[in-house]
């Protein structure tokens, strides 16, 4: 039996919600699967859907967006923004030959930490039940050129 | 080149415990850039602070990145480190190994392994930082304070005897909030009333404070230092210039039975009406849902009655724009709804009240002017049951927490029903006595040993009428045993929950609350007044459940806040914020309509003609609150965010 698979996850997460979501799921000491990797941004609307494609191409098995839940938004509507790039972003993933499922879009508030922990866990289950995201790398090494920044 | 320093803190042996500190700073000493990588026990502390600023003098560092808590802890603290050792503060960066790694993971190889990721990618970020100055903007000095009960009185009257201008705004048509309520107050048992009211006049004359009551927030925008505030004045259909007080529309009008929210329904209002005698403006205001005139266009009574023509039908609801300098949110709270208890028969049985309808029995005030009568029949109850923690303490209810006052105020009421009513018996079912608090306890056992309540632990599982009285079963956990208590009169000591429109309320403000609608502080024990919201405080019951002494300490931290801020001239902000350039924009606008804050202006450039070139994008830095929504929306990749690079964003992932 080969050891079971451990996904890398990169999480764009915005500053005021999930972030600090993520510090109290922490200073109440939940555990959760030690898979993902935090990326700040000041607030979703930052997040460029090339962030997300970069962090695939770099060797994440999944992708996590992360902010405040709809009208909760510091910035007023940045969340709105996020979403409606996501929308146009998830069709166009499909279009593409990269399963939807792994980029995964959330709502989470600076009081849900637990919410916080059990999304992690949950997703962490998702995309190892996926398996390892190689399309990339197999794109890379046919034609032999490393992509750097 | 690059020279990075890595200071990997141990916090004591909240991140040592988890991560292998050693093992992550010789790790991080090979990655390339990084000059310095050394770990200690509390970097925080002074010599872990002066380490770091040797280290960056020493090695003429170009950044430095501080693996430690989260940022919001200690961003600050290691940024003034920074420019005291002569580095640009915003050259510094956090990595997020305690709450985002070592309190969260079990197995120490993975916490370590992910530590190292988080730790590189920072390195690989703070590499493309960029020197920033902080963005100096100027201070209004004008406060608003929301709420004008104990809380908002308070903070209203220090801010502006500090010599500060105060707008205080009250949702209702006086001031008082539910202080102004109460009968008499514990541990002291001196009238509420007595205290309050000289409170009210002195906020409603007082030469720095403007008073607009009957008011709403309509919508706030801005910043710390600069809000814009839009209040809406509801229609009063009195005149306030005009009307002194008199109060002979009140005792003409015909709509005489309408349930006092101020008596809690125990008593009736007119339709014109203060909500009680010491209101603050003395100014009635017609209430629209109820007057006849306003349901069949006929009536005017208060009108005809009115010597000096101050009742206006015709009256509309007004904005006033204000510009603002810090915000003081003292919103309160409200009684929670008794009807999620149907086991105790509110609403069916009229002698199951609440304790703040207790207050108005007791209150000399009150619609029973002081005497302890039953609603159904008025006739002094022989016999009162007080039941504690009737919806506090109880998931089932959704209300996990402890609502703080029902210990104390259930004492309260058992000795003034004592005081009033000589021979009356008196059960208290309780869960614990919380009484933690100067004279708190001494308050509770005066209640026991002199005024001969008795106090049986347990919970109350029903309640029924039988022969003219509230039946009342228990148990007394003490003795192990179930108990009935045959009762004229039962006073639920009900949860305090957040105002109704708390969570919409936080929204228009932009400020954060917890899960049921209380509003976060910006942390718990060392910025307890502070909202998340920068230029924004918190006083009182908003917060969490308060009596009055924590209310009026509070808002009195609020009001220090205020001050200090005010005290400076200009202040500093973030310099978190885009940046165009100006070469590659090609004038799409998409990003003036991404922009949440209208920050975004077009721009001419001409040549040295003074021909039209081409128009681009503007960023005005004083508007533009650093979201980056316009940076992810540009077409051309001409906007940037300052310290939320592309670059840097990109770099952070790949150290991932």
């Amino acid at each position: 039996m080969s050891e079971p698979f451990e996904p890398k996850i990169v999480a764009f997460v915005c500053t005021y919600c999930t972030y600090a979501g993520a510090d109290l799921a922490g200073t109440s000491r939940l555990k959760y699967a030690p898979n993902v990797r935090i990326v700040r941004l000041p607030c979703t609307g930052r997040i460029s859907p090339m962030f997300i494609l970069k962090a695939l191409q770099k060797g994440a098995d999944g992708v996590l967006v992360s902010g405040c839940h709809p009208g909760d938004c510091h910035f007023t509507h940045g969340n709105y923004h996020a979403r409606r790039r996501w929308m146009v972003f998830r069709a166009l993933l499909d279009f593409t030959g990269i399963s939807p499922e792994r980029v995964i879009f959330s709502w989470i508030s600076a009081a849900e930490g637990s919410k916080f922990a059990d999304l992690i866990n949950s997703v962490t289950e998702d995309i190892r039940k996926l398996g390892p995201f190689d399309q990339y790398q197999q794109l890379i090494k046919e034609t032999e050129s490393p992509a750097t920044l | 080149m690059a020279k990075i320093g890595v200071f990997i803190c141990h916090c004591g042996e909240n991140i040592a415990a988890k991560v292998d500190c050693t093992k992550l700073a010789a790790a991080m000493g090979e990655h390339p850039g990084v000059e310095v990588s050394v770990e200690y026990k509390y970097f925080c502390s002074d010599p872990g602070q002066e380490s770091v600023k040797k280290a960056i003098r020493e090695n003429n560092l170009t950044g430095i990145v501080i693996a430690a808590c989260s940022p919001r802890m200690h961003e600050a603290t290691f940024r003034k480190a920074c420019a005291e050792a002569g580095l640009n503060p915003y050259l510094c960066e956090i990595a997020n190994i305690r709450e985002q790694c070592s309190w969260v993971h079990t197995d120490g190889d993975m916490a370590t392994a992910k530590a190292a990721d988080i730790v590189r990618s920072m390195v690989e970020k703070v590499k493309r930082n960029n020197i920033l100055q902080p963005i100096e903007v100027p201070v209004t000095r004008r406060a608003l304070v929301i709420g004008g009960g104990i809380a908002g009185l308070q903070a209203a009257l220090d801010i502006a005897n500090a010599g500060q201008e105060v707008v205080l705004v009250e949702r209702e048509p006086s001031l008082g909030g539910h202080m102004a309520q109460l009968s008499e107050t514990f541990p002291t048992l001196d009238c509420s009333q007595c205290i309050m009211t000289p409170r009210m006049v002195e906020t409603a004359q007082h030469p720095n404070i403007r008073l607009l009551t009957y008011a709403e927030i309509e919508s706030v925008d801005g910043y710390i230092g600069n809000f814009k505030v839009r209040v809406r004045m509801k229609a009063r259909y009195v005149d306030m210039n005009a009307c002194t007080g008199c109060g002979d529309c009140i005792t003409k009008c015909p709509v005489k039975k309408i349930s006092s929210e101020f008596d809690c329904g125990l008593g009736k209002r007119t339709a014109i009406y203060t909500p009680f005698a010491q209101s603050v403006p003395n100014m009635p205001v017609i209430d629209k849902a109820s007057c006849i005139y306003f349901k069949n266009g006929k009536c005017k009574t208060c009108q005809k009655s009115c010597e000096l023509n101050a009742i206006n039908f015709e009256m509309q609801d007004e904005f006033i724009d204000l510009e603002i300098g810090a915000i003081v949110v003292a919103t309160g709270f409200q009684v929670q709804n008794t009807a999620l208890y149907g086991e105790y028969g509110y609403g069916k049985f009229p002698d199951v009240i609440t304790g703040l309808q207790f207050e108005r029995l007791a209150s000399a005030s009150g619609p029973t002017a002081g005497r302890i009568l039953r609603p159904s029949d008025g006739k002094e109850p022989e016999n009162v049951v007080f039941i504690q923690c009737a919806g506090s303490r109880d998931p089932s209810k959704g209300v996990r927490y402890c609502s703080k006052i029902c210990c104390m105020y259930t004492a309260k009421h058992a000795m003034l029903y004592a005081h009033k009513v000589h021979d009356g018996k008196t059960h208290i079912f309780y869960m614990d006595i919380r009484a933690a608090g100067k004279g708190y306890d001494e308050f509770t056992r005066r209640a026991i040993e002199e005024d001969e309540a008795s106090y049986v632990r347990g919970r109350v599982s029903k309640l029924w009428q039988e022969n003219g009285k509230l039946m009342v079963r228990g148990v007394d956990t003490l003795l192990g045993k179930p108990v009935t208590v045959a009762a004229d009169m039962v006073v639920l000591a009900t949860a305090m929950v957040p105002q109704p429109n708390a969570k919409e309320f936080a929204k228009t403000i932009g400020i954060a609350y917890d899960e049921y609608g209380f509003y976060n502080e910006a942390h718990l024990k060392l910025r307890p007044v502070e909202s998340s919201t920068a230029g924004v405080f918190l006083a009182g019951a908003c917060q969490s459940p308060k009596d009055i002494p924590d209310s009026v300490a509070q808002a009195s931290a609020t009001a220090s806040k205020v001050l200090a801020l005010f005290s400076k001239e200009k202040l500093e902000r973030e310099p978190v914020i885009a940046v165009n350039n100006e070469a590659t924009c090609a004038g799409c606008w998409g990003c003036v309509l991404a922009c949440p804050y209208n920050a975004i202006e077009k721009k001419d450039i001409r040549d040295r003609s003074g021909k039209l070139v081409k128009q681009v994008a503007y960023v005005n830095p004083g508007l533009c609150q650093g979201c980056g929504t316009c940076v992810s929306f540009c077409r051309s990749n001409s906007l940037d965010l300052a310290g939320f690079t592309e670059k840097q964003i990109f770099a952070e992932v790949m150290g991932l």
